[in-house]
């Protein structure tokens, strides 16, 4: 009984922010919104710019991650014999994914926008989402190779293939739609993170769409941060708010529920 | 092609690295200027003030305070339904909590903490009869949501971890479901569940916008549950836009990234070795 309220009390949290937020928000969520850049000092007008940014952000994160991510992934699970080298890897993968998302943005303003003379810009912010998402895509990458059976990749090196060959031709095809639903996951994860594109790519207030990797962009996180925090009239602007709010969920939880109803159909196949 | 993968998978140590390598690099300079006892207990955190002070004191036990409340509330929570999922749900049931719970976990931080703004802070205020709406208790509540998932859903790995051989040994040994859930499944997988509760901490300590949003933002040592506090985080993300580049200010804002980055690390560390360790090897460890 105690168990079950436990439970209970997730889906009803889940279901109070969400139905608040829709409530609250969509109203405001109109074609001119979701097509116009801010107007008046940001109190009235839409939010294409941050849109366009969000998904500049995450796409770019995902495209260089996800790379990275499978080939480490075929690493861990392909390649690698146990041992201490691996229990080290492993360790540096887990310690990555409990970086804090505030140190990544110190380490993207740092080492990217600083060092790299990127100057804040998207390319900052993407490298910067990229190194954060990178675990996440390397745990859905694994688990997707995980669920390949063992017999296909006996068969294959039987059939006289190389392992290279085994893995590229057998392996990874068999893999590639629940290393898929983690790129989708990732992406999510990007497109929804504030603190490492705050001091590396995201600013207040930019009129235009990004021209170049090179220019610096509004996203929907920062942009309700911005208003609900700092912007000219904090109370006149909630409807705004609201209605940003109410696009990032959609859009991340939209790509989370597309990703785990695809993942529970490739299970049961599986089966 | 194994060198290959090999070095690629190498990548992820290299980030963790040079992101040390980062934060040190503009980070240390702030300890020219005040020593590292200084700067870790210095009880005053004024930075723009002349002459600053540069005492992360106040933003430590406000992110240690918020990450115990936060505990206190996601741990039970987290667990118990992990052990529901795990144990006592009816399969239908479970696959459509399990997805709940990563939803949950999906929700982008910053739309958390404006609900603790929007929502929360008005309903504490007023309820409470308090100043202010945005201070700790709304902090690690908001934060408890966060952390939640992570536990619940290593939790689970761990209970489902469990060989099936081991409870229908109780079982058969004529234990009452319940009795077999206390004795055997829980003490089977408690090296599991402490890792998962320990990456959870590690969540909520490492948490940014919900503190930027909710904490309140007051740099002093709470004496009550309401009172505002500057997590750790919050300071950074909050003042580093405004701090001039590479001055005092922005060095100890660096400095205090390695003092939250190396709290993670040690939570991850311990994690790890608990993990491995207390590992329950097969149905003989018990």
């Amino acid at each position: 009984m105690l168990f079950r309220m436990a439970a209970l009390v997730n889906g009803v949290a889940l279901l109070v922010v969400v139905v608040f937020i829709t409530l609250k928000g969509w109203k405001a969520v109109t074609w001119d919104f979701l097509t116009q850049a801010p107007l008046e000092s940001m109190t009235k007008g839409g939010i294409l710019p941050c849109i366009v940014g969000t998904l500049c952000l995450g796409i770019g994160a995902i495209v260089v991650a996800l790379p990275i991510g499978v080939a480490s992934a075929i690493y861990l699970n392909e390649y690698a014999r146990p041992g201490r080298l691996l229990r080290l890897i492993r360790l540096g993968i887990s310690n990555l994914a409990g970086v804090p998302s505030v140190v990544f943005g110190l380490f993207g303003l740092a080492f990217f926008v600083i060092w790299m003379k990127m100057g804040e810009s998207i390319i900052a912010g993407v490298l910067t989402l990229a190194a954060l998402t990178l675990p996440v895509i390397i745990g859905s990458s694994e688990e997707a190779l995980k669920s390949v059976p063992n017999t296909y990749r006996e068969a294959s090196l039987a059939l006289g293939a190389t392992r290279w060959q085994t893995i590229y031709r057998v392996v990874i095809p068999a893999a590639l739609p629940g290393i898929l639903t983690g790129a989708i996951l990732g992406l999510s994860r990007a497109a929804g993170e504030t603190a490492p594109i705050m001091f590396t790519a995201a600013v207040f207030y930019t009129p235009n769409l990004p021209a170049s990797p090179f220019d610096k962009i509004m996203a929907l996180p920062y942009h309700i941060y911005v208003l609900a925090t700092a912007g000219t009239n904090i109370e006149a602007t909630r409807p705004l708010q609201y209605g940003t709010a109410l696009v990032l969920i959609a859009l991340v939880l939209g790509m989370n529920l597309t990703a785990i109803i695809w993942r529970a159909r490739l299970r049961k196949r599986m089966k | 092609m194994r060198i290959f993968f090999f070095s690629v998978a190498l990548a992820s140590i290299a980030i963790l690295f040079m992101i040390m390598i980062f934060l040190f690099m503009e980070g240390i300079p702030i300890f020219k200027k005040v020593t590292i006892t200084d700067f870790i207990f210095g009880k005053y955190w004024y930075p723009t003030s002349s002459p600053p002070d540069f005492g992360i004191f106040p933003l430590i036990v406000a992110s240690i305070a918020v990450t115990i409340v936060s505990s206190v509330i996601s741990i039970p929570l987290g667990v118990m339904t992990a052990i529901y999922l795990a144990e006592l749900a009816h399969k239908k049931v479970a696959e459509i909590v399990k997805p709940i719970v990563e939803l949950l976990a999906a929700l982008p931080s910053v739309v958390i903490g404006f609900f603790g703004m929007v929502v929360v802070a008005p309903f504490l205020q007023e309820t409470f009869g308090i100043p202010t709406g945005l201070n700790l208790f709304n902090a690690a509540l908001m934060l408890s949501f966060m952390s939640v998932p992570t536990i619940c859903s290593l939790s689970e790995d761990a209970i489902y971890s469990v060989p099936v051989a081991l409870k229908e040994g109780s079982l058969a040994l004529g234990a009452t479901h319940w009795e077999t859930l206390i004795r055997v499944i829980l003490p089977a997988s408690i090296s599991g569940i402490s890792t998962a509760v320990i990456l959870g901490m590690s969540r909520a300590i490492g948490e940014t916008m919900v503190v930027l949003m909710v904490a309140g933002g007051a740099a002093m040592i709470p004496a009550s549950l309401f009172d505002p506090v500057r997590p750790m985080p919050a300071s950074i993300a909050a003042e580093m836009g405004e701090s001039p580049f590479r001055g005092d200010h922005y060095y100890a804002l660096f400095a205090t990234g390695i003092v939250l980055f190396l709290f993670t690390m040690l939570f991850n560390v311990i994690a790890d070795h608990v993990a491995h360790k207390y590992r329950q090897a097969g149905e003989a460890s018990l």
